[in-house]
């Protein structure tokens, strides 16, 4: 389980950071994606994917959370 | 010299590699690339961030370098504690040149240097309480300190000195913040993660101290975050700020005050100058208190004129006009420093390879004096520098990280730069090989460089370097004389 951060960029999109490492990726896809349950699985456009437990849609981002690796990306 | 084409770019690294054990060579290969703009990340290009090979010669410091040198020491009006022995703080002293505005050794403390000077006796029973005691004496010589932050060298790592305990009892004694920081050198690769628990610690103990307290807000309120004021930087940033109609709350942390960072929660717009070393304050602001950051770039009119207006959409038509006429106005100054040098240095070709953000933030100021930036490189950037970095660079320019003493000496003999701007580990290398030198990390002693007045002082400091006519006088008279006479004979 690692903290991460998921803000949003200028263009609208959702980004993913690790603190811990580092590491800022855009995120390509997220499995839940409505007012009520989001989260869910979330696919990197590094390769990687991390699964946040699904949680009502946040009022506000950015948000902090802890994530689970299901992939990392290479490196 | 042309510029070099992709093939013979590749040709080169391989050359220059060729030297290393295959091992080696495999890591640091991976470290140098050659510059496509059509990637969007670095990723798969180039890796960063990763321990020095032992044997190189790296430029590197530690994460004590990043957290008392760079975030923490130039807060003026806060004592940082060089924690362990004495020639961490001793050697590091002062040497950023973050200038600031107060009488030292009353109500500023940068360019001194406060050390707990460990002995042997200190390791063997531990330190705690030499440094209560001299917490306690610096609340007495200077009393009008605004806190004192307590920056580990190795040894207090090492040995497991609670300096939490002592901070947190000294702070309720002296009524005023204690911070204890934990950058011991030892940890991580580079000063990067220096900057990076220097910021969780501000993060920590600082940033939420004036939660709930009144103040006085207007909208335009702006913190400048990232600028050292290394020479003067922060202010001459700050001048372009105000004539456009901005309240600068906060300067992080050149000429900051323990005051100015408390009160940045309260603004409403971050504006990051070094993203590497305070994003993550950035971002900590953004989620808690909701306050969006920017970056921007104050090298170079055609930068700094980008910036300005990128910084103008955040707020209301007010502070476009404000925008637009600041731009009005210097415009006519920044084209005539580029009329008076751009003839001078035209065409000539600069190599970089400095830390934080200048490896890519100056490239725009030296285009704008017609010069052309071939190679550039980070000493502890990570892959999102170098994302940022790939944009600013032209196609088939040499990009290297953590780059060692021999490799870029190699390079610079290949590539023949006409101009290099590293730092001062390198800065006598290259003067004895000939070529003219800035030292880009204080500005060898000039500055400021950013802003408007930053760009002229620039640009004749590059004129100054480039065209110095010291460098026709490398060749000794007796050399010289049989060149001519074989010249003769001939």
């Amino acid at each position: 389980m690692a903290n991460i951060m998921i803000r949003q960029n200028s263009a609208g999109g959702l980004v993913f950071y690790l603190p811990k490492r580092d590491l800022e990726a855009d995120i390509r896809s997220i499995e839940f994606d409505t007012p009520e349950k989001w989260g869910g699985e979330l696919k990197l456009e590094n390769g990687g994917s991390y699964y946040v437990d699904p949680m009502p849609k946040p009022a506000r981002l950015p948000i902090s959370v802890r994530a689970r690796r299901l992939g990392a990306a290479e490196d | 010299m042309a510029a070099l084409t992709r093939e013979d770019t590749e040709a080169l690294i391989a050359e220059v590699l060729e030297v290393y054990p295959d091992k080696a060579k495999k890591d640091r290969a991976k470290h140098l690339m050659i510059n496509d703009k059509t990637l969007e990340s670095s990723k798969k290009c180039i890796t960063s961030n990763r321990k020095s090979l032992p044997g190189v010669m790296t430029m590197r410091g530690c994460a004590y370098a990043g957290s008392k040198g760079v975030v923490w020491g130039p807060i003026k009006d806060m004592i940082s504690i060089s924690h362990g022995p004495i020639g961490c703080g001793q050697y590091a002293r002062a040497g950023r040149r973050n200038y600031y505005v107060g009488t030292t050794g009353v109500d500023a403390f940068c360019e001194m240097n406060f050390t707990s000077d460990f002995q042997e006796k200190d390791i063997v029973f531990g330190g705690d309480k030499k440094l209560a005691k001299l917490i306690e004496e610096i609340e007495m010589l200077f009393p009008l300190n605004k806190g004192i932050s307590v920056q580990s060298e190795c040894p207090i790592g090492l040995i497991g000195d609670d300096i939490e305990a002592v901070s947190k009892k000294a702070a309720a004694q002296i009524g005023k913040p204690v911070v204890p920081v934990r950058c011991e050198g030892f940890r991580g690769v580079s000063q990067s993660l220096g900057h990076h628990i220097a910021n969780d610690s501000v993060r920590d103990w600082i940033l939420s101290n004036r939660d709930g307290q009144a103040f006085e807000t207007t909208p335009y309120d702006v913190a400048i975050l990232g600028d050292y004021n290394i020479g003067g930087d922060a202010w001459a940033s700050r001048i372009l700020l105000e004539e456009m109609g901005l309240r600068v709350v906060a300067q992080w942390s050149g000429d900051g005050t323990l005051a100015e960072m408390e009160n940045t929660p309260k603004v409403k717009l971050n504006l990051l100058h070094c993203y590497r070393s305070m994003n993550y304050i950035s971002r900590h602001m953004e989620e808690k208190y909701g306050i969006p950051w920017l970056e921007y770039n104050f090298f170079g009119p055609t930068k700094i004129k980008e910036s300005l207006r990128k910084i103008a959409s955040f707020f209301d038509d007010k502070i476009k006009e404000g925008a637009e006429r600041v731009i009005e106005k210097y415009t006519p100054m920044m084209d005539a420093v580029i009329a008076k040098y751009r003839p001078r240095l035209e065409g000539k070709k600069v190599m970089l390879y400095v830390g934080g953000l200048r490896p890519r933030h100056v490239v725009g100021a030296y285009e704008d004096l017609g010069m052309e930036v071939v190679g550039t490189g980070y000493e502890f950037a990570h892959n999102d520098d170098y994302d940022r970095t790939i944009k600013e660079m032209g196609d088939a320019t040499l990009i290297y990280d953590d780059v060692t003493g021999y490799e870029f000496e190699e390079f610079v003999k290949a590539m023949k730069p006409d101009l290099i701007g590293s730092g001062i580990k390198e800065k006598y290398v290259f003067h004895k090989m000939g070529v003219p030198f800035r030292q880009l990390h204080s500005w060898d002693y000039s500055g400021p460089y950013h802003g408007v007045d930053g760009f002229a002082i620039f640009a004749r400091d590059m004129d100054m370097t480039l065209n110095n006519p010291c460098w026709t006088k490398l060749t000794p008279p007796w050399v010289k004389k049989e060149a001519v006479a074989e010249k003769k004979a001939a």
